[in-house]
Formats: C-alpha cells, structure tokens, sequence
C-alpha cells in the first residue's frame, strides 16, 4: 500500500462514520483520489467499494483526476453572476486553453465552477488554491495568467 | 442615521481572534463558568424567554429547540450539540465573518448550549471552502482545550464536552439540517423524512440540537446579560440584532449587524452606501437562491421574520443582494434555477424532473423561444407540486422567488 495511505490512515479508527474526513484527508495528501485509493480506503472503512465510491461521488468536493498545480475555483453564486461572472469564466478559459472541470495538459492549471464562496461583498470572485481574487475585471484576469497563457 | 449595534460581532476588530487571552480580557468565558454552577433548565429557561428565532433562515424558536432536545429522553447515553456552519446560501457570508473575527464567541455559545442540553459531544460542520474560518476555529478549539474550557470537568462542575470539526465536502444541501447528519454519518447528502425530528433522534440515533453559527454566537449574550436586557431590542415579533451581508450595485457592500426592525432603506442607502454610480434600484432578492424578489415599495417596512412574510418576502440567512435599473430580474432567475438543478440530489423524483424543467423553461422564456401562454404561471404550477412532494426545503422552496416574481415583476415577463 502506498505510504501516504497508510500514514492518513493511521490518524483514523476505520469507521464508517470518518468516511467523508478520510477521502478529504487522502485528496489533500495525494491531490486526487485514484481507483487504488478508494479500494483501500473501502477495505480500511469495512464498506464496499461501491458505497465509498457512491459518497466520493455524490459531494463536489472530491475529485478523480490530479489537480493543476494551481487550482482554480470559480464562484457562480448569485452574486458573482450579477457582477460578471460568466465573462470572467471565458476569460479565464482563453487564456489558459482550459474549460471548466479540466486540467491543463502540463498539469499546471485546472478549473472548476464551485457554489457561493461567501465572497459576495467582493464579486465576482475565484479563489487560486486557498487564496481570494476579488473584484475580477476582464483586466485583472490577464494579468493573473499574463505569462501562463503562451505555454498552454 | 441607523447605526449597528453588535452583539455576535462586538468583539470584531477589537480583539486578536487567534489569541485567547484577548477574547477573555474582553469578558470571554466568563458567562461559561457561570452557566455551569447553575442548573441547565435555568439556561434553558432565558433562552425561552428571549424569544430568539434561528439565525440560518428558518426562524423557528432556539429555546425551544433547546427545550425539546433537552427532554426529549432524560436518560440517553449520549446527546449531540452540532453547529451549522455549513454556509452556502447565495449572497449570505455572516458565518464566515464570526468564525474569522470571533471564533471563541462561537466557542463559547456552542459550550453553554451543550450544557443547556447535556450534550457530551459537539461537532461543527464547516463549510470546506472556508478556509480561513477552519483555520481560527482549530486554533480556538486548541486553546480552549489547553485552558480546560473544553475537556473534562470544566470549571470544576460536572459538566464534560468535546468539541470536533468536520469539513463539508461540497454540497449546498448539507447545509439542511437532517442532510448534514447523513454527511456526519458518512453518507450521501440525502435528505431524511421528518418527523422524527433531530431532537427526538439526530445523529447516530440520539437527540441532537443543531443551530446556526450567528444564533450560538448570540447565547452568551443572552445568558449573560439576561433575556430581559436582550428583548429589549428589535421588535416584539422578531427581538434581538441580525447580521445581514449587502451585496451587487450598493456603493458599499458588506456586513451589518443592526437590530431588527431596522428597514431596508436604512440599511441599503444608510449603511451600504446607497446605490453604486447613482442607478435607479430595481429589484432586491432577499434571503439568497432559496428566497424573494421584492422592489422598492417594500424599502420601508421593518424587517423581521413575521413583517416581511406580510410583504410575500422572507429574512432567511439576512442575504440582501441589490439589483441596479441594468441589471434583467430574469436572468438572475436563470441563474437561481440553474443553480436549484445543480443542486438537487435526486432523491426526490418531483424536484430532480422538476428542478430540470423549471430551468429549461426560464432559458426558453430568457430566449424567447418559450411557447406556453404564460411562463411566469407556468413554472409556478411546477413549484407548487415540488413544494408539496418533496422531502427537504431545497425542493420545497422554488416556489419562494417564483412567487415573488409573480407579485412584483410580473410585468418583466
């Protein structure tokens, strides 16, 4: 079993209950959860492949391919919709040769539409990894990606 | 000029919210080690009396909720205390600011009403994409820890609780109660058929209470200073402070925290600056998604949870996002129904068909390819069985923007 399993398995006791805290913790420790992982996980919880498989699924939040380095969460919320949002999602996907729910083939980027992020005061607005970009104008977009828009 | 009046964010910007010391230097834990020495159906008791509603939207009485939890079996091994912070209504970020700014105000509401109920075990379920508030609410529940306010015997009563964090994995239907409990349990975010309700049989099986972030934030207030003190603001349906969170074509958006009975006038043109640019204002969605539409006639009626019901609008999560003269009703529809589609979990079969339906016939009406007599009437008629078939408020409450369209923006259509 791969190293990194056994070290977020050893934080748990195997129930079924810690099923959602376990996917979270081996995506932020591996970037992704692969067909392996999640057998292992259903063996550790004591649960069928299929039943991990079927929460993995059912939350947004898990994903079945790697990360781009940079992550981007774009916020469709009401608010970031009045303010723009749509247009900075084509912006956004122009400059790095992506859509949305893709990653970029150098495994750079990758680009997902998330609900509200609670952000509204500052719309429209996408988080970079763990970081805020607020007020987002075709403009700033640009520059966000200016030198990573060639080597896509 | 309305000012605020801050109760669940008195401390912000006053105190370092990572550092313990500061929140106790302000009077922090102090209504904690005095709940403990008094009986539990004391606390109970204020906060019956103070007649706080739920802060996430629905309104229903917390001291009642308390009540029922409480009683419900006196002699069960294990009680639950959970606090929603799962927040994701649309428009709606006041939790985010308590757990960013004041953590250990939360922490210590979230205390006193697991001792209220005689919960030994408290969970709360934070929204996943809030980084920053996962980050200071850890931090606040180590100190706490290390302090003994969370632990064992604390204050030297009887009374022990732990308190852990889960994350939300990305689902806006988790942040309905009886849904968050199968996530808690490890499940899909379904949600459960009620009754029984949360307090006769919650998590695992046994009474939990579940409350919103601002209403915890707002106990120790209460308890500390006496339900008396607290009804003696806002009005006499709706007593007490809201927060709400401005947003869209306002000059200044952001949070407040006002007493109820402050109306939208005051909050929008005296607090949030007035309109962006000078635009005219035409439409106001009050709540987020799962909300109304309403116009300027009803800027000057007092909010509250009873008053706006009156005007066919709703307080909800305290969300008020402002729409400017360009801004089309109709397609912030769109996406309000788009985003109901996408977030249906399919349970239900009336809301899967019926959210797709509903979507797919703004679209057309947007395109104006829509080919019924009436769309408006039309998607109404869809709402009105989604609301009386399906389980959870997600596919119960289309009908809410649907109808308040209907009552003034009809003449969009």
């Amino acid at each position: 079993m791969d190293n990194n399993l056994v070290d977020v398995f050893s934080l748990f006791d195997g129930k079924e209950e810690e099923l959602i805290p376990i996917l979270q913790k081996v995506q932020n420790t591996v970037g992704f959860l692969s067909n392996d992982s999640m057998e292992e996980i259903a063996r550790f919880a004591h649960v069928p492949k299929s039943k991990v498989y079927g929460v993995a699924t059912f939350y947004a939040q898990f994903r079945f391919t790697p990360k781009g380095e940079k992550h981007i969460m774009l916020c469709r919320g009401t608010a970031c919709h009045v303010k723009g949002a749509p247009r900075i999602q084509e912006e956004i996907e122009n400059h790095l040769g992506i859509k949305e729910g893709e990653t970029s083939k150098d495994l750079k980027h990758s680009m997902e539409n998330v609900a509200c992020i609670g952000a509204c005061s500052l719309a429209p607005c996408i988080m970079v990894n763990e970081t805020v970009e607020a007020n987002l104008t075709p403009q700033k977009v640009e520059k966000l990606f200016l030198s990573k828009g060639k080597n896509k | 000029m309305v000012k605020e009046k801050r109760i669940c964010l008195k401390n912000l910007g006053k105190i370092n919210p990572e550092s313990i010391d500061d929140y106790i230097e302000a009077g922090g834990y102090k209504v904690l080690e005095s709940a403990v020495s008094r009986h539990h159906f004391e606390i109970i008791d204020e906060m019956l009396n103070s007649s706080l509603r739920g802060r996430g939207g629905a309104g229903f009485s917390a001291g009642l909720k308390e009540k029922f939890t409480s009683e419900s079996c006196l002699r069960c091994e294990q009680k639950y205390l959970i606090c929603n912070a799962d927040e994701g209504e649309p428009g709606t970020f006041k939790d985010r600011i308590i757990m960013e700014n004041d953590p250990h105000l939360l922490l210590e509401g979230m205390l006193i009403a697991a001792y209220g109920i005689g919960a030994s075990k408290a969970y709360i379920y934070i929204r996943g994409e809030y980084y920053k508030s996962i980050e200071m609410v850890k931090k606040a529940i180590d100190s706490a820890r290390k302090r003994g306010f969370i632990g064992k015997n604390i204050f030297g009563s009887v009374f022990s609780v732990d308190v852990e964090i889960r994350l939300g994995a990305g689902s806006y239907l988790c942040g309905e109660e009886l849904t968050l409990l199968e996530s808690l349990e490890g499940k899909r975010g379904y949600p459960r058929i009620k009754p029984p309700f949360p307090a006769e049989k919650g998590l695992f099986g046994f009474p939990t209470l579940i409350n919103n972030v601002e209403t915890l934030a707002t106990i120790p207030t209460i308890v500390g200073k006496g339900s008396e003190w607290y009804l003696k603001l806002g009005t006499a349906e709706s007593p007490g402070t809201k927060i709400f969170t401005i947003s869209g074509d306002v000059a200044k958006p952001g949070f407040f925290e006002v007493e109820l009975g402050t109306t939208l006038r005051e909050l929008i043109f005296d607090l949030a600056g007035g309109m962006k640019d000078d635009k005219k204002l035409k439409a106001i969605l009050l709540g987020g998604a799962a909300g109304t539409f309403v116009d300027e006639t009803v800027l000057d009626t007092p909010t509250g949870f009873d008053s706006l019901k009156e005007k066919g609008a709703t307080l909800g999560s305290g969300a008020i996002m402002v729409l400017g003269e360009d801004k089309s009703v109709l397609n912030v529809t769109q996406s309000i129904l788009e985003f109901f589609k996408h977030e249906s979990c399919g349970k239900c079969v009336p809301c899967r068909v019926g959210t797709d339906r509903v979507a797919r016939m703004i679209k057309e009406i947007n395109n104006g390819i829509y080919q019924g007599e009436s769309g408006l009437d039309d998607m109404i008629y869809e709402a009105e069985y989604m609301a009386k078939t399906s389980l959870c408020p997600l596919g119960q409450s289309l009908i809410m923007p649907l109808r308040s369209l209907k009552r003034y923006f009809n003449d969009q259509f």
